[in-house]
């Protein structure tokens, strides 16, 4: 620990107590996986798995007619449903990818000089912040052409891209208010000194302003991220071909109500052993920042 | 102390700067020489922070004229990047940059805007930390220095753009009176080796004994100006010995 600079003797000025405490060892030295992934929950989220199967599997042997067992059928129908969660994921990169690279423009357009920049991105954030996810993905879905024509030249857009799109929309309002408010939150002073520094306005931003906020917003955006994952299962109601849709394929194909939770409950674990780690990870990073400052 | 100076490097002429209604500079005229080092005092709010943010442009004036080194700032096609070459600007609050290290701080502008060979910045860079006395300090971050070593290291910053004239905004107003001493040495340093300097301060016994020139403003005029020697001694007006008298 370094000493803080002009450190006070003015009890109003420490951090609350429970951030001067020091963290067990255990907490602090134990690996990456071991904080990250806190098995405890995880292996809290299979047993209960494997307790529905089992619950399952006892209703199938008592029940009149003979039927496959439980964990047979969703060991020969899991294949398909993870390739249907892989897309999830897929999907999730992608409109993670687009809504950053236009939410961070967008974002840069709300501390425009431009006056009319800078309240057009304002509007088009709080619409695309505050408008239902489903909303905006049934809009992209029904309004977006099957096809552009740009020159002469026809590029398709099938129906996951234009899915895609529609979760991207929330993204990019989402990240732009991170990047807006990261941004703002560095003293004005630190412009006034690039300045005086002969630095323009944008190598200010590039190379001293947001570099200094990339760590505040970096939790933000992995949060973001984590939220967008779980929300790509909204894409099977506008008829894409992803995990659930797969599932509740395999729950008609099987017609048998028994397979109906642990079958759900399968792919819920899926989405939980990938998003868990990212939530752990966030807040690990949140912590090691606000000590650092 | 005496020097003889040289040409007018920043000439300030009738001067008039607002906010909306309000007045921050009236009818304000000073001139410096090269090599000359000026300090103004007053009271807060007086508009001397205003007046140094005028003359490199980081505030527009309303009315009047600023010629730094022949460069009119007063004018709307300003090429900004000349003057700010010309002019450096250490703040109160050191303003360094923290996600780089000491050295970085001094070398990122010269690297950067004036597209600097690195290896001759760095060589350059090291060369001023050892004048602020932070040698061994070149790899620390702003976070683990004091309060007086960034200021030192702001110090360094503003002089590796080989700057001709140097703004003070109350450089020591946040330190304690230990840190402020190795950075009022370095000021002084700095003066004797004739790099023309203008200082807002509220430190009477350092403006007496660096400054060729003291002006008093308040409420946006310079109410009288002179060497230190006749002003803090003996001020004429009644103004500027109520100040003193509450500041000495």
């Amino acid at each position: 620990m370094k000493a803080l600079p002009n450190a006070t003797d003015l009890p109003v000025l420490l951090p609350p107590a429970s951030a001067l405490t020091v963290r067990p060892q255990s907490e602090l030295s134990g690996g990456f996986c071991a904080r990250v992934f806190a098995p405890k929950v995880a292996f809290g989220l299979v047993l209960l798995l494997a307790l529905s199967v089992c619950f399952a599997e006892a209703q199938a042997q008592g029940a009149a007619t003979p039927r496959a067992g439980v964990l047979a059928t969703m060991v020969k129908w899991a294949p398909l449903m993870f390739q249907g969660f892989l897309f999830n994921i897929l999907v999730s990169f992608m409109s993670m990818a687009i809504g950053t690279v236009a939410g961070t423009l967008l974002g840069l357009a709300q501390i425009s000089l431009l006056r009319p920049v800078r309240r057009t991105s304002w509007y088009a954030t709080q619409f695309f912040r505050n408008a239902p996810w489903l909303v905006l993905l049934f809009y992209c879905m029904f309004l977006l052409p099957f096809e552009l024509r740009l020159f002469g030249i026809v590029i398709p857009l099938p129906a996951w891209f234009k899915a895609v799109i529609g979760l991207s929309l929330p993204v990019m309002a989402n990240v732009a208010e991170v990047v807006r408010g990261g941004i703002q939150s560095i003293p004005l002073t630190q412009w006034e000194s690039a300045e005086a520094l002969a630095f323009s306005r944008r190598q200010t931003l590039w190379m001293i302003i947001l570099p200094q906020c990339l760590k505040r917003m970096l939790p933000l955006w992995m949060n973001l991220y984590a939220i967008l994952t779980m929300a790509t299962t909204l894409i099977s109601v506008v008829g894409i071909q992803d995990g659930m849709t797969l599932t509740r394929a395999a729950l008609v194909a099987e017609a048998r109500t028994d397979l109906f939770i642990p079958m759900y409950l399968m792919l819920l674990t899926w989405f939980f052993l990938y998003c868990y780690p990212i939530a752990r990870w966030t807040v690990a990073l949140e912590q090691r920042f606000a000590v650092r400052g | 102390m005496k020097r003889t100076l040289g040409q007018p490097v920043v000439v300030v002429k009738s001067v008039e700067k607002r906010f909306g209604d309000l007045v921050v500079l009236r009818d304000v005229s000073l001139s410096v020489a090269k090599g000359e080092t000026i300090c103004i005092i007053g009271p807060s709010g007086s508009g001397k922070s205003t007046l140094l943010r005028c003359i490199n442009a980081l505030v527009p004036v309303t009315r009047g004229s600023i010629e730094v080194d022949g460069i009119e700032v007063n004018d709307p096609g300003l090429d900004k990047l000349a003057l700010r070459k010309k002019v450096g600007m250490v703040f109160q609050q050191y303003n360094l940059f923290p996600h780089r290290t000491a050295l970085q701080n001094v070398m990122m502008a010269p690297v950067h805007v004036l597209k600097q060979d690195r290896a001759d910045v760095e060589a350059r860079a090291r060369r001023l930390l050892e004048k602020v006395r932070l040698k061994d300090k070149a790899d620390a971050y702003p976070g683990e220095l004091s309060g007086g070593q960034q200021q030192r290291v702001a110090i360094a910053r503003s002089l590796a753009m080989n700057p001709l004239v140097m703004l003070f905004d109350e450089v020591t107003a946040a330190l304690d009176p230990e840190t402020k001493k190795e950075v009022l040495v370095t000021i002084r340093e700095l003066a004797a080796e004739g790099m023309t300097c203008i200082l807002v301060t509220h430190e009477m016994g350092f403006a007496r004994e660096v400054a060729d020139h003291v002006y008093f403003t308040d409420a946006g005029v310079i109410v009288e100006h002179g060497p230190p020697s006749e002003l803090l001694a003996r001020p004429k007006e009644a103004r500027t010995r109520a100040f003193l008298d509450q500041v000495l």
